[in-house]
């Protein structure tokens, strides 16, 4: 079969069907962070980008894939599978999806590999791009983080589709033919999510201001079971300096590909592989947002990572073994920035972190990471940062990234459970006027007890509205990624103000003490002016 | 040559008319655009890098990619945006079309005019509906993300069968394929066009434009 293809076209093939499948992994875990993937056109090509699609390669991923191809290409019978899971807080996990790359024996001879199937290549790439966004799991993928993160694994060899439930269905994305085979890349994703929605249900309400899962052990333990996937994560290139996988792109091959529009038979085709200078990845101006000029960073993140108490020094490598503990969080769909990770010393808890960045935006993600781990914490969390500091204000609004309180879902309704991914529905408003995470006392810590006492009722009055659930709350046209502070995290930071100094009992009751005090030398200055008091009402009558 | 025509029918609500157009017409030219040819000397070339874009939609409970090309997207939104005004003010009971057609041009001698032969001709069909209260509109709204997401499969699936495209085009023939007038990406040539069915059903010319992309007008 080989002995028609020439060995350069052999190579090329190789090369080609190697790289699609790393593109094509890095595709769809990029779909699954969560957030709105944007990458720029441009008109002269720049060599690394394979397939003339502006696609990004995440270290992390690239390396995973490598590791998981061992060197070896797609071909019959061994396939590349990308799952794509969910892991709920408590631990439970469920598969949502595989994608499988998989080669079978139809071979189109006549095919030219150095044009023809390079292009259909691209095109298959746009598909998985389109295709990508349609299946159930992107939108649970965009949800991610208060409850759940997505997670990805890849393996080589036979498809496992066991773990997607009954009823699973399946999305051709396409086909490309080649001389040694067609290349398939396919979809199949669950449509039953029943069983999420009955565990649930055995959970009960928290008592208020206590957080139910303070020591609770991370789901990711070190003893994490090999087959656990990877959390969606992306980290800024600034930090591979010297990381773990500088090497992955130092092998990372160029490819600059021309075309020649001359018959066949003269069909000239140079691919140069130049060793790799390979710059940086793209530059992240397109990812940052405005408010951290200069600071990276897209941090999609298992939230449990940050919640560890510092007891745990050195934090425990959670779901990847590069993933830095102390990095803060992301804030989901409520669009918080992420920040920077800070660079605390290894072993330090991150509890340390906060010093490291006081001056930054990048402090709210730490803010988060103490809060969560109590409420003592959190007034030691607070005092470190200055509290001057104009941006801790701000750092309010994103706290609520990543809140990992154990939240009931007593609205989830009986009713909704027939939908598949009811579970997943949009939570109530009142989950979140609950949630003590969300709406911190702005006051400075030690608060007098009477005004403790005083929020506290306030949380509970909105508590007797847990019958009222509301479908979503999303401010109308609120884009929930231009700024940390969105429209309706501003409404819910805002919908408790603290009591009006001159309305609080203290201060009150102090002004009638003086006030009784001060009556007997008010009267006896009366009772000397008395002939002056009568002369007035005389002269009035 | 045979041209491939493919319909797609939706029903969707009045404000809704103009994200699944957007997201549609989209879908189909993201994967009949490519990067930028460059012309090098014996005839070969090279192709820029064609960037992506996720577009939540407001109305709908769908996210769409398109090509990274803000020049793309003003012609796309303003062929849709007179779309939903013709629909509107028709005063039928909402049923349109509108039509992103790939063509290619051929050269004629003088004095005829170039031709320009279609090739492939996406249909859409529109039908618009009236929905009373709130609830209604929200379910609507996740009904109609899941139909687009099924005609984007339905895209994809046609586009995968990789049937007849257009040769590459050598320089001087490159304008009678690709639409070159763009600075950033290169699509092929197409051009949009829409009718407004009246409520007898029958489609009314009169009401028909035509947006022309040509880049060398003769």
């Amino acid at each position: 079969m080989d002995s028609d293809l020439s060995p350069q076209d052999k190579k090329d093939l190789d090369k080609f069907i190697k790289f699609f499948a790393l593109k094509t992994v890095q595709v769809i875990v990029q779909a699954r962070l969560g957030e709105k993937i944007c990458t720029r056109s441009s008109s002269s090509p720049t060599g690394s980008d394979w397939f003339n699609l502006a696609i990004k390669d995440i270290p992390e991923v690239t390396h995973e894939a490598k590791k998981a191809l061992a060197g070896q290409l797609p071909g019959i019978g061994r396939s590349m599978c990308v799952e794509i899971s969910l892991k709920t807080s408590e631990g439970d996990s469920m598969e949502l999806e595989t994608w499988c790359l998989e080669m079978n024996e139809k071979c189109d001879k006549d095919i030219k590999v150095s044009y023809t199937v390079y292009n259909r290549l691209s095109v298959l790439l746009k598909s998985l791009l389109a295709i990508t966004r349609v299946t159930p799991a992107y939108k649970l993928s965009r949800k991610q983080g208060h409850d759940y993160v997505i997670l990805y694994r890849i393996y080589f060899g036979e498809v496992q589709l066991s773990g997607l439930g009954e009823g699973f269905q399946t999305v051709r994305v396409g086909v490309v033919g080649t001389p040694v085979g067609t290349v398939t890349l396919s979809c199949a994703y669950r449509t039953n999510l029943a069983f999420m929605s009955n565990r649930q249900f055995e959970r009960s309400a928290p008592i208020m201001g206590i957080i139910v899962d303070h020591f609770v052990d991370p789901p990711c333990s070190s003893q994490r079971p090999a087959n656990m996937g990877q959390p969606c994560n992306y980290r800024a290139p600034d930090e591979e300096d010297g990381g773990p996988f500088a090497g992955v792109q130092d092998s990372q091959e160029v490819c600059t590909t021309s075309f020649s529009t001359s018959p066949p038979s003269q069909c000239v085709c140079t691919l140069s592989p130049s060793p790799s200078k390979l710059s940086k990845p793209l530059p992240l101006d397109s990812l940052q947002l405005p408010l951290a000029p200069g600071l990276v960073t897209h941090t999609l993140y298992t939230s449990r990572l940050s919640y560890q108490p510092p007891a745990l020094a050195g934090a425990a490598d959670l779901c990847h073994p590069a993933a830095n503990p102390n990095q803060a969080l992301h804030a989901g769909k409520e669009g918080g920035v992420v920040l920077v990770p800070a660079h605390p010393p290894h072993g330090t808890d991150a509890h340390l972190t906060v010093e490291h960045a006081p001056n930054t935006p990048g402090s709210s993600g730490d803010d988060d990471g103490l809060s969560q781990s109590g409420e003592g914490r959190r007034d030691e969390g607070r005092r470190s940062v200055s509290p001057s500091d104009p941006v801790e204000s701000l750092n309010a609004f994103t706290r609520k990234v990543g809140a990992f309180v154990n939240k009931p879902s007593t609205q989830i309704t009986a009713a909704s459970l027939d939908l598949p991914f009811a579970a997943f529905a949009p939570r109530g408003l009142d989950s979140e006027e609950n949630d003590p995470m969300v709406q911190p006392p702005d006051s400075p810590p030690c608060p007098s007890p009477l005004q403790a006492s005083l929020h506290s009722q306030g949380s509970e009055g909105s508590g007797q509205q847990d019958d009222f659930v509301m479908v979503d709350f999303r401010p109308a046209f609120s884009k929930d990624d231009l700024l940390p502070m969105d429209l309706g995290t501003f409404y819910r930071e805002f919908q408790n103000p603290p009591q009006l100094a001159s309305l609080s009992l203290h201060i009150s009751s102090q002004s009638m003490a003086d006030d009784l005090d001060s009556l007997p030398e008010k009267l006896a200055v009366y009772e000397k002016n008395i002939d002056e008091f009568d002369a007035f009402v005389d002269m009035l009558q | 040559m045979n041209c491939r025509s493919e319909v797609l029918e939706v029903t969707v609500e009045a404000r809704q008319v103009e994200e699944a157009m957007l997201a549609l017409l989209h879908t189909i030219l993201l994967h009949r655009s490519t990067g930028k040819f460059h012309y090098k000397k014996e005839g070969t070339y090279s192709i820029g890098t064609v960037g992506t874009l996720d577009i939540d939609c407001d109305f709908i409970d769908f996210t769409f990619v398109r090509v990274s090309s803000e020049e793309l997207d003003r012609v796309i939104r303003k062929a849709v945006s007179e779309f939903k005004d013709a629909l509107n003010n028709s005063g039928s009971d909402g049923m349109g079309q509108i039509s992103l057609e790939f063509y290619q041009k051929k050269k004629s001698r003088w004095p005829f005019s170039d031709e320009c032969i279609p090739w492939e001709v996406w249909s859409i069909k529109v039908n618009v509906v009236n929905l009373a209260n709130e609830q209604e509109r929200q379910i609507c709204r996740e009904k109609v993300g899941e139909k687009l997401g099924e005609k984007v499969i339905n895209v994809v699936e046609v586009i995968n069968r990789h049937e007849y495209l257009p040769k590459m085009p050598t320089q001087s023939e490159v304008d009678n394929v690709f639409d070159t007038s763009l600075k950033d990406v290169q699509p092929y040539l197409y051009k949009i066009t829409y009718q407004i069915t009246d409520s007898l059903g029958t489609s009314v010319s009169t009401t028909m434009r035509r947006l022309i992309k040509d880049t060398l007008a003769l």
